[in-house]
């Protein structure tokens, strides 16, 4: 067990796990922050994707050792961010959700996308969106609000 | 008609519904509706009043708030939204103050016709549309019944409109004010529902209730549940069903800093698995990894994905148990071999992986037992929680809680998730346990599509039209052994192995279809569109196979071939010709169209799509879908749930679409080897036509999916000149 030092939407944080929790399993139980999924623990699905150090990651794979002084922003803080809050309003405008689960980690792979390419063409968004897999198959949705927020952002 | 609706007529009893409505204790106004099942009620004699616990539809709070209850689990349908939906327009509530939330266990939200709470068939807006308004136009009618009672006016000339009765000499009365009278009131019997011109919500687009909460991370999923001192387990499953460890050394589990227990429980499988619990799921993954298990596997089949196919193959080259038959059953002899064709079809084991992982929470207080888990089966999870604790249903308060997507595997006839929660927590009494399937426990823990071989002979006549069509269908059934087996088990053929054909609306004179269920050790289980998955590819490539040979138009010939009272798939064809029309006739070189329409559960579906081959894989630009479901309750989601259900459906057509087996052991653990569509392999757009409509609603959870692979496998065809009929599509 050690003790870390976390910086999480902007809030100092502290937990003492095992050095290899990955950081997806101490947001979930150790800060009780469960808007970040678990989907398959490998990085295939990107449900967990937060942003570490402004880079969208999966944290199902990063080591809570590794974060470092790295901020941490997850779905529960994007909101904050005008770019965050533009894509969450065009996710509701758009009638996006199905079940919804895999969405917390779509919106925070598509503020990542528009944060770097604010324009995105549709080869943009099949990029960074590539790793997100949604099951119920909202995508045609996903690519229409992140289009819809792209255009709020002018 | 899909053998769904046929469970709904077998199990549909004789019964009488009525309301019974309560001043709450918080003030406000419940209104339920129970369902009074004669046979229940005549034990002991004489119908007893039963208690029923708050189970109201509806409940209108001194805030003005209207919390309505739905009786089924929302995982992405649109249910929460669309029966709501239902209930406020005849009731006339005020859209922006309506709460939906999802029912729990109780007999007062079974499904009007299939008689246990449930979600299936997509069946949930179909059957209970007239429900839910007759529910809301009751609360109406008593809210007026108070109102004119304190104007002293007929009810007569009062009118409603959101959450406000208006009287004839101007006054008016908010709904939360007159709650408390409306309570007192007697229930009507009878009510007279909207015209659907009177509508204000019901055939309009309304956004979901519950995008807000699934945008900013505070839905609460049945895995996010964390209650005080929760341990967490995860299960070591044997590697071939039904196994049995021979030895468990957990010397190293149990050293782990944070595990509470570790112990065997059964499996519904007939084996034996090894329980971890925890403090934390990462515990209990890191401690179940250090398990040293020595699997007996002795005395267990294994199944292997290659020798069943071979074994398919020559089932289905035998006569199989007859599920219709109509014509002459040798003309097909009879026409000369260059005039048929023959075709031998196969399909894998689909794992259904919704993205939240399969949970249950359990929590056994020795007289009783509090369960969470994200349902289609309340009733028949419930039930098989109380046996394993030795309780009765009703000693269990089982929360229905939102689920990350199901496609059927959230309603499991033998509960199997929900009796290893139970029998985890039985052992920890007073804890509640959240049990937890990895998603490597998923995709290898079975309940699958079963793995089906099609072998169809078609004789075709002068005109180009099949005239003698003999239909093999091989795979393991899906009810044999549960209780379903008894209505959709007949003359040997489990009807959801050949719904999409038996009923197909194709006109063929001499037609003949039989069926073989091989017993295989593999756990199957109704995938989204269930038999529609493997039979409406199965017919819709071979029916365009035949109107390429007739050098016909694909549509035309469809038309041609379908029986005139087909109205609904007509209909969309129809309207799917005129919508898509434009682009068909403007593809650019490289591209070509493919057309499929099928019907299942009660809709009629029509598709189109515009594909052409990128990096050897079909790259789908465009997807045009028209669909009859009745009247659309809520047209913004029948348009979500047929463009997505569109990208669902290609998951049969991904490389690594299939669950196979080798010598028993499943060879896919993640989505790293068993691989859902991703954006890039999804259509571009799709869009969705609605075909104007007065009936019935019908579902539009499952009808999505039969309709777009066997689309792209007939554009394919049409750029390559060959045939697809193997799923998945490992080569173009």
């Amino acid at each position: 067990m050690e003790t870390y030092k976390l910086t999480v939407n902007g809030q100092p944080k502290q937990v003492t796990v095992d050095p290899d929790t990955p950081l997806l399993w101490v947001l979930r139980e150790d800060l009780k922050m469960t808007g970040t999924k678990y989907g398959c623990g490998i990085a295939a699905c990107g449900a967990c994707t937060v942003h570490l150090g402004g880079i969208a990651t999966r944290s199902c794979v990063v080591p809570v050792s590794l974060v470092r002084g790295r901020t941490i922003v997850t779905i529960e803080g994007i909101g904050e961010d005008h770019v965050g809050r533009a894509v969450q309003n065009a996710w509701v405008a758009e009638d996006v959700v199905q079940c919804g689960y895999c969405q917390s980690g779509q919106i925070m792979s598509a503020v990542a996308l528009l944060k770097s390419t604010p324009k995105p063409t549709d080869t943009n968004i099949e990029d960074s969106m590539g790793g997100n897999i949604c099951r119920c198959g909202t995508y045609v949705r996903i690519r229409e609000a992140i289009k819809a927020a792209s255009l709020q952002l002018k | 008609m899909a053998a769904t609706t046929k469970i709904a007529d077998k199990l549909h009893l004789s019964r009488r519904s009525f309301l019974r409505v309560s001043a709450t204790a918080a003030g406000g106004l419940l209104v339920s509706l129970y369902l009074d099942f004669p046979l229940a009620a005549q034990e002991g004699g004489q119908s007893k009043p039963k208690v029923y616990p708050p189970d109201a539809f509806v409940h209108i709070k001194p805030d003005g708030k209207i919390v309505i209850q739905v009786n089924r689990l929302e995982f992405g349908q649109g249910v929460q939204t669309a029966l709501a939906m239902l209930l406020a327009d005849e009731m006339d509530a005020d859209w922006s103050q309506v709460v939906a939330e999802l029912a729990p266990a109780a007999d007062v939200y079974k499904d009007p016709l299939f008689g246990i709470q449930m979600v299936g068939g997509s069946g949930s807006i179909a059957h209970s549309y007239q429900q839910y308004r007759e529910l809301g136009a009751k609360t109406r009618a008593m809210l007026v019944a108070a109102a004119a009672e304190k104007w002293n006016v007929p009810a007569s000339q009062c009118r409603t409109e959101a959450s406000v009765v208006h009287g004839p000499g101007g006054q008016s009365a908010k709904y939360s004010d007159l709650a408390d009278a409306a309570a007192h009131l007697p229930v009507p019997e009878t009510v007279t529902l909207k015209n659907a011109a009177d509508f204000r919500l019901v055939g309009k687009k309304i956004r979901r209730l519950d995008s807000s909460p699934k945008c900013d991370g505070s839905q609460k999923f049945g895995l996010d549940l964390d209650l005080p001192g929760m341990k967490v387990a995860l299960v070591a499953h044997p590697p071939v069903f039904g196994a049995s460890p021979k030895s468990v050394d957990d010397k190293a589990a149990r050293s782990t800093s944070g595990v509470v227990d570790v112990f065997e429980i059964p499996t519904v499988s007939k084996g034996t698995a090894v329980a971890v619990v925890a403090d934390k799921f990462w515990t209990a993954k890191q401690a179940r990894d250090r398990l040293r298990i020595d699997w007996d596997l002795s005395t267990v089949d294994r199944a292997d994905s290659l020798q069943l196919q071979k074994q398919y193959k020559e089932l289905a080259a035998t006569p199989g148990n007859v599920a219709v038959t109509h014509g002459d059953e040798k003309a097909l002899d009879a026409i000369a071999a260059s005039d048929r064709i023959m075709a031998e079809y196969e399909f894998p084991y689909l794992a259904h992986t919704p993205m939240e992982p399969l949970n249950t929470t359990v929590r056994f207080d020795g007289d009783r037992a509090e369960v969470w888990a994200g349902s289609q089966f309340q009733t028949v999870d419930q039930a098989a929680i109380a046996q394993v604790l030795g309780l009765k249903p009703d000693q269990i308060t089982f929360h229905t809680e939102m689920a990350g997507g199901g496609f059927g595997r959230r309603a499991t006839p033998d509960s199997h998730v929900q009796r290893e929660a139970a029998a985890i927590a039985k052992r920890l009494q007073g804890t509640p346990v959240k049990l937890v399937w990895a998603r490597e426990d998923d995709v290898q823990g079975g309940y699958y599509r079963p793995m089906h071989t099609h072998r169809v002979e078609i004789g075709i006549g002068a005109d180009g039209m099949p005239v003698a069509w003999r239909h093999v269908i091989v795979g393991q059934s899906l009810v044999a052994g549960t209780p379903f087996a008894a209505v959709l088990i007949k003359n040997g053929v489990d009807e959801t192995a050949v719904e999409g054909v038996v009923d197909t609306h194709y006109g063929i004179p001499n037609f003949h279809v039989s069926a073989h269920h091989p017993t295989v050790n593999v756990p199957v289980l109704w995938w989204r569109s269930v038999g529609h998955t493997h039979t409406a590819f199965v017919m819709e490539t071979l029916v365009d196979e035949l109107a390429m040979r007739a050098q016909m138009d694909p549509i035309a010939y469809r038309r041609k071939l379908l029986n005139p009272d087909a109205t609904k798939v007509r209909g969309a064809l129809d309207l799917m010709e005129k919508e898509s029309a434009d682009w068909r006739s403007s593809l650019p070189q490289g591209h070509a169209a493919g057309i499929a329409c099928h019907e299942s559960f009660g809709t009629g579906v029509a598709c189109a799509v515009e594909v052409s081959i990128e990096n050897d894989r079909p790259r789908i630009h465009r997807a045009t879908l028209a669909v009859d479901c009745g009247v659309a309750v809520n047209p913004l989601t029948v348009e979500s749930q047929f463009q997505a259900g569109a990208c669902f459906a290609v998951s049969q057509l991904m490389v690594k679409g299939a669950i196979t087996l080798k010598e028993g052991y499943v060879e896919q653990s993640n989505f790293d080897g068993y691989t859902p569509p991703y954006m890039v392999d999804a259509p571009v757009t799709v869009d969705v036509h609605i075909v104007p409509s007065t009936e019935k609603p019908s579902g539009c959870g499952e009808p999505p999916v039969p309709v777009l692979s066997p689309a792209v496998a007939n554009a394919l065809s049409r750029l390559t000149s060959k045939r697809y009929r193997s799923l998945p599509l490992v080569a173009v």
